[in-house]
């Protein structure tokens, strides 16, 4: 459904990634893992347009497009919920700004509210409510886009344990429930082991993808299981090999 | 009243107390140093005769803050939405602040006479910097993750203006703007001394050219309560406007 292919981009004369090839397969959740400052910041950028890539194509259900800026929905660590905007406004922002029907839009933020546990606080503004809420409202927000991509930037790698586990069983919850394709980049093995479906191991810059592997097994339960712990040591050893090669 | 009042109030009343003192026991004559009771009470007595020049400083004060508000914000957008706008305008910007502006006062007499228009330009030149700057810092100190939320949600330009940029820069809007009205009142007062027809810089040099030191005093008086006034004016303005940063309570 979504694929990349000859993606170069250059920055400070530097090549962050040349040749870059990504396919995310539909309802999937695609999970690109790599060392901190290996270029998958600027991969984002490049996806969602902010800015443009040197060379190469992004496909999108077998039809080039620029970029996904129009046809992904973003969600991010923290819950970039506007502290002026009550939760409800905040989740109708990307009707508001996408036109169509407000009436619409808004019974259905209304349902998802309920189904999410925010029922009541519509009228509440972030401050006024816990972190998890707004979490959940921030995915309200990222539903109300109508988008079947989410692109997900490291999403949780700067939460405490209690906030980034809620928010891991939230995204899974947008696969399952929701039927949502998701792409997210990070650099936390555990939390890639225990989110992807397809795990793409990323080297340092140039960045590529060494590997792909596909997980199987329940979601939220097999992170301990033998083998997830084998495969945890091995792409620990793969992404640390390709650091040493590199001097920076 | 917390300690900390009580402590002002008491200092207070002890400069006050020592100056009023000083006047009798070393007998200042009035037309050099009047004591604070007889500043009050001239203040008081003389009000209908202060009132329609504070009325015409206060209202060249407004009109100074509305005309710096009009040019600034429509230049703090245009620069913010086009960096080469910026680029090509702020050594100009940087430059009109290096020029002192209150020796631009006769000018402003000689070119727009001794109305309200020249005291109200002046009062405008200098509150318009500190707003457009601050705008501007705060619309660019809007965190990147925003930018991409509403890039990612299809917003244009100016509904990402309203619904993103402009809160997000509203407290540094505020703290412009309470820099400039502060300053807006020396403006206008500075605008008067040099030629007017009212206003309470014309009653203060008409009453010091008479040894009148009490209303000297008494208009100062006024225009520091006045100072004041617009200070807290502008803080709950902000703190009706940022009505999100009020007290800060979680739930659960």
């Amino acid at each position: 459904m979504l694929s990349v292919s000859g993606l170069s981009k250059v920055f400070d004369q530097q090549p962050v990634f040349s040749g870059f090839d990504l396919t995310v397969t539909r309802n999937r959740f695609a999970v690109l893992i790599g060392p901190s400052g290996c270029g998958k910041s600027t991969l984002f950028d490049v996806l969602t347009g902010v800015t443009a890539p040197d060379e190469g194509r992004i496909l999108w259900q077998e039809s080039e497009v620029a970029h996904l800026g129009d046809l992904a929905a973003y969600m991010h660590q923290k819950d970039l919920l506007l502290p002026w905007f009550s939760l409800l406004e905040n989740s109708l922002l990307p009707s508001r700004t996408g036109g169509g029907d407000l009436k619409q839009a808004r019974s259905r933020a209304m349902q998802l509210f309920s189904r999410l546990g925010l029922s009541g606080y519509e009228k509440y503004l972030p401050y006024q409510v816990s972190g998890g809420m707004r979490q959940r409202c921030a995915l309200v927000r990222t539903l109300m886009f109508n988008r079947d991509l989410i692109l997900l930037d490291e999403p949780l790698s700067a939460l405490d344990a209690i906030t980034r586990k809620r928010l891991q069983s939230l995204l899974l919850l947008l696969q399952s429930e929701f039927d949502r394709t998701l792409l997210m980049i990070t650099h936390d093995v555990d939390e890639a082991l225990l989110l992807a479906d397809d795990l793409y191991l990323l080297s340092a810059k140039p960045m590529r993808i060494i590997e792909k592997i596909e997980l199987h097994g329940d979601k939220p339960g097999r992170l301990n299981t033998p083998q997830l712990l084998a495969m945890k040591d091995m792409i620990m050893k793969r992404l640390e090999e390709d650091i040493d090669h590199d001097p920076c | 009243m917390t300690r900390a009042n009580l402590l002002a109030l008491a200092i207070l009343i002890l400069l006050l107390g020592l100056w009023e003192v000083a006047c009798w026991m070393f007998t200042i004559p009035v037309f050099i140093l009047p004591p604070p009771s007889i500043i009050m009470s001239t203040a008081v007595l003389k009000a209908p005769l202060i009132l329609p020049h504070a009325m015409t400083t206060g209202l060249e004060i407004i009109c100074g803050i509305a005309l710096a508000l009009a040019v600034a914000i429509p230049l703090a957008i245009g620069m913010f939405a086009f960096p080469w706008l910026e680029k090509a305008l702020s050594p100009f910007l940087v430059t009109s602040q290096a020029i002192p502006v209150f020796a631009l006062a006769p000018l402003l007499v000689v070119w727009l006479g001794y109305g309200m228009a020249g005291k109200i330009l002046m009062a405008a030149i200098i509150i318009f910097f500190p707003i457009t700057v601050s705008l501007l810092e705060g619309f660019k100190g809007c965190d990147h993750e925003f930018r991409v939320l509403f890039r990612l949600m299809g917003a244009g330009f100016w509904q990402t203006m309203r619904l993103l940029y402009w809160p997000w820069a509203l407290p540094h809007f505020f703290a412009g703007l309470r820099v400039g009205v502060t300053v807006a009142t020396i403006g206008a007062v500075i605008g008067e001394w040099v030629g007017a027809q009212s206003g309470l810089g014309f009653l203060m040099i008409q009453a010091n050219a008479r040894l009148k030191v009490d209303l000297v005093f008494a208009v100062i008086l006024w225009l520091s309560l006045m100072g004041l006034a617009l200070w807290y004016g502008v803080g709950w303005l902000e703190k009706k406007s940022i009505f999100w940063r009020n007290n800060q309570q979680i739930l659960e």
